[in-house]
């Protein structure tokens, strides 16, 4: 185009000057044209190289459409299409499992990920059926099992995906009460809750698959948080008490069982003994009544003297009285001793 | 020639644009209403792929085919039995009549603005009849309660649901659905996506849970009292048991032994009673004679008898 400048100045000169800068023109032109032409060819090739070679990453499928008709889907690899727009790549990630977060959001994921939970309260704020109040935390994970169905059948799939999951959550939460969904009912709930997801992501046709939904924290609302605790508290307490009884009864009744072994063992002891006592007494007496019948008068006054030979020495004080003297007695103070005794004392 | 050419170039070019103005493209996601000079033409099409139309004087018109967003803002609502909740839906929706849609509310702005106007008012309309018990449980399906959280159900919780949230949401779509195919509008799912408790409410029920836990927790309490009490009653009761049945056995035993006894003493002595008589006497006398006591003992009895003479008695 610089050359083209110079020879417009000279146009005025003359007619010969003119063709002959005309025809200076028109080889110049031509010349540059077959250039111009080589350019703009390589360009547009360049161009449709660049615009009909794309490549699929391992995880997702290609949906191919030609002026916005769906013809194909391409797998995984280097693929060809038709160039300059005619045909339409949009990447879909089929096999990378999707994750949502009801509630709280992961700032930075890590070996201790960093949860944020400020402005997701909304989400998690919930009424039970016991129209209580409590803040449920969840995640679902999914994947994309009809990418056909994912990009053509619901505008803001992931939104509406969202407020599915709010939905069906809060419905599955309103059927159950607060004790239900802190303790027994976790379980349960989540099941129920993907169960009413996947029949809503059915008739959405938002091609979704859930694969799971965990619940996450389940709490009070921050205010009622102390009373909860306190009931917690009052099972420890009650679990206690019972414990504590429990113990009581098996320290005690194992102990009185002993001892009432003890008490029967005790008394089949003094039987053993009575008996055995009562058949010597016998015995003896037997032998000694053997001999006794052979004398009896002498062994009578023999045992008689003997006896009192013995105990007669014992008392402390002994009186002799004669039947023909009268009148001793009283003059006998028995009790002097003990009233001497008494004497003293005071 | 060079005139020719010039022709030739603007020919080209006014075939280029005529062809390039008669062609369009329809993507899956839409279909559109063709109109000429402002006035639909023919049905609308669905078709996706390349399109041909009359250059320049027709016009094409798009519009999504998709299901499309309504998501509403949270609305302060009583309900029948006066409670005051905000209620947050959303819906879903598709343009089922593009032509229809197209004449009565030309795009999608104007339509989200009438679904306001329409979902809302029905929402409204819908919750206002029902109690709040209604909005929130969907079955009568019983609490599996702990044991002693049972009689703790505020009485509003305790009143079986006659429709549940699922009947009230198709309440409310059923009737936001009526109006709708006059604007070409299908009216796919409404939901419920949040009820909450206005502020004021919400302080109310957070001290009715506060008391409700309070009686829980006294119930556990009473409960462990019970059930030691229970436990320590039961020890009591053991304990006596054995203690009972040992002393029972333990007497039958000894009287058992002590009526052998008594037959063996009977049969021995029975023998000679006298004399056991005598030598059981000899016996009393050794044990209760001891230093207190005082013997007055008779000249006229046997043993001393020789102190007042030596004469062989007489019998």
């Amino acid at each position: 185009m610089t050359q083209d400048a110079p020879p417009l100045h000279r146009v005025r000169l003359g007619n010969d000057e003119v063709s002959r800068v005309v025809d200076d023109l028109r080889t110049t032109f031509l010349r540059g044209r077959r250039w111009i032409w080589r350019a703009i060819v390589l360009i547009i090739g360049i161009a449709a190289l660049l615009t009909s070679y794309y490549q699929i990453e391992p995880e997702a499928v290609g949906m191919v459409t030609r002026f916005g008709r769906y013809v194909r889907t391409a797998n995984p690899g280097p693929h060809a299409k038709l160039p300059f727009g005619m045909e339409r790549v949009q990447k879909v990630p089929v096999e990378r499992q999707l994750k949502q977060e009801f509630g709280f959001r992961t700032k930075r994921a890590g070996i201790q990920s960093e949860l944020s939970k400020d402005d997701h309260t909304q989400e998690a704020i919930m009424l039970t059926g016991d129209l209580n109040v409590a803040t449920v935390e969840w995640i679902v994970q999914y994947k994309i099992a009809d990418p056909y169905k994912y990009l053509f059948n619901v505008r803001a799939v992931e939104d509406t995906f969202r407020l599915m999951n709010e939905a069906a959550m809060r419905q599955i939460v309103g059927d159950h009460n607060v004790t239900e969904l802190l303790t027994i009912g976790r379980e349960s709930i989540a099941g129920r809750a993907k169960d009413l997801l996947d029949e809503l992501c059915k008739r959405y046709e938002t091609g979704i698959v859930v694969q799971q939904l965990v619940l996450q924290d389940v709490d009070p609302p921050e205010p009622v948080r102390p009373s909860f605790n306190e009931v917690n508290q009052a099972i420890q307490e009650r679990e206690r008490a019972i414990n504590e009884a429990w113990a009581e009864y098996n320290q005690e009744i194992p102990r009185a069982g002993g001892r009432a072994e003890q008490s029967i063992q005790a008394a089949e002891g003094f039987a053993v003994e009575r008996v055995n006592r009562s058949m010597g007494d016998a015995q003896r007496f037997l032998a000694l009544q053997h001999e006794y019948a052979k004398a009896p008068e002498v062994t009578r006054t023999r045992i008689y003297l003997e006896t009192m030979t013995d105990v007669i020495p014992l008392a402390g004080k002994k009186l002799l009285i004669d039947d023909k003297t009268k009148g001793v007695l009283p003059l006998l103070d028995l009790g002097k001793a003990d009233n001497a005794k008494q004497d003293v004392k005071p | 020639m060079t005139r020719a050419r010039w022709l030739a170039v603007i020919v080209a070019a006014i075939a280029i644009l005529t062809i390039w103005s008669s062609l369009y493209t329809i993507a899956e996601t839409q279909q559109v209403v063709i109109t000429q000079f402002g006035e639909p033409i023919g049905k609308p099409i669905d078709e996706p792929g390349l399109h041909v139309k009359l250059p320049f004087v027709q016009d094409v018109n798009v519009f999504d085919k998709r299901w499309l967003e309504w998501d509403g803002s949270a609305n302060q609502v009583p309900t029948r039995d006066k409670k005051y909740i905000w209620v947050d839906t959303y819906a879903r929706w598709r343009i089922a009549d593009p032509l229809r849609f197209f004449q009565r509310l030309r795009d999608e702005r104007s339509a989200q603005s009438r679904l306001d106007d329409i979902v809302d008012g029905e929402t409204r309309n819908v919750i206002a009849n029902h109690d709040l018990i209604e909005v929130v449980r969907s079955s009568n399906r019983p609490f599996e309660l702990g044991d002693a959280a049972q009689d703790v159900i505020s009485e509003e919780a305790a009143v079986p649901v006659q429709q549940g949230r699922e009947k009230i949401t198709r309440m409310i779509l059923e009737r936001a659905s009526a109006v709708m195919p006059d604007y070409g509008i299908e009216m796919v799912d409404v939901r419920i996506q949040r009820i909450n408790y206005i502020d004021t409410v919400q302080a109310k029920v957070f001290d009715r849970m506060i008391s409700e836990r309070k009686r829980i927790a006294d119930r556990y309490r009473s409960e462990g009292q019970g059930k030691s009490a229970e436990i320590r009653g039961r020890k009591e009761r053991e304990l006596k048991k054995i203690e009972s049945e040992a002393y029972r056995r333990s007497q039958e035993i000894m009287g058992k032994a002590d009526a052998e006894a008594t037959t063996i003493y009977a049969a021995a002595y029975g023998r000679a009673p006298e004399l056991y008589r005598f030598l059981r006497t000899m016996e009393t006398y050794r044990s209760t004679v001891d230093a207190k006591s005082t013997l007055v003992l008779s000249t006229e009895g046997d043993l001393f008898r020789y102190l007042q003479s030596s004469s062989v008695p007489r019998r």
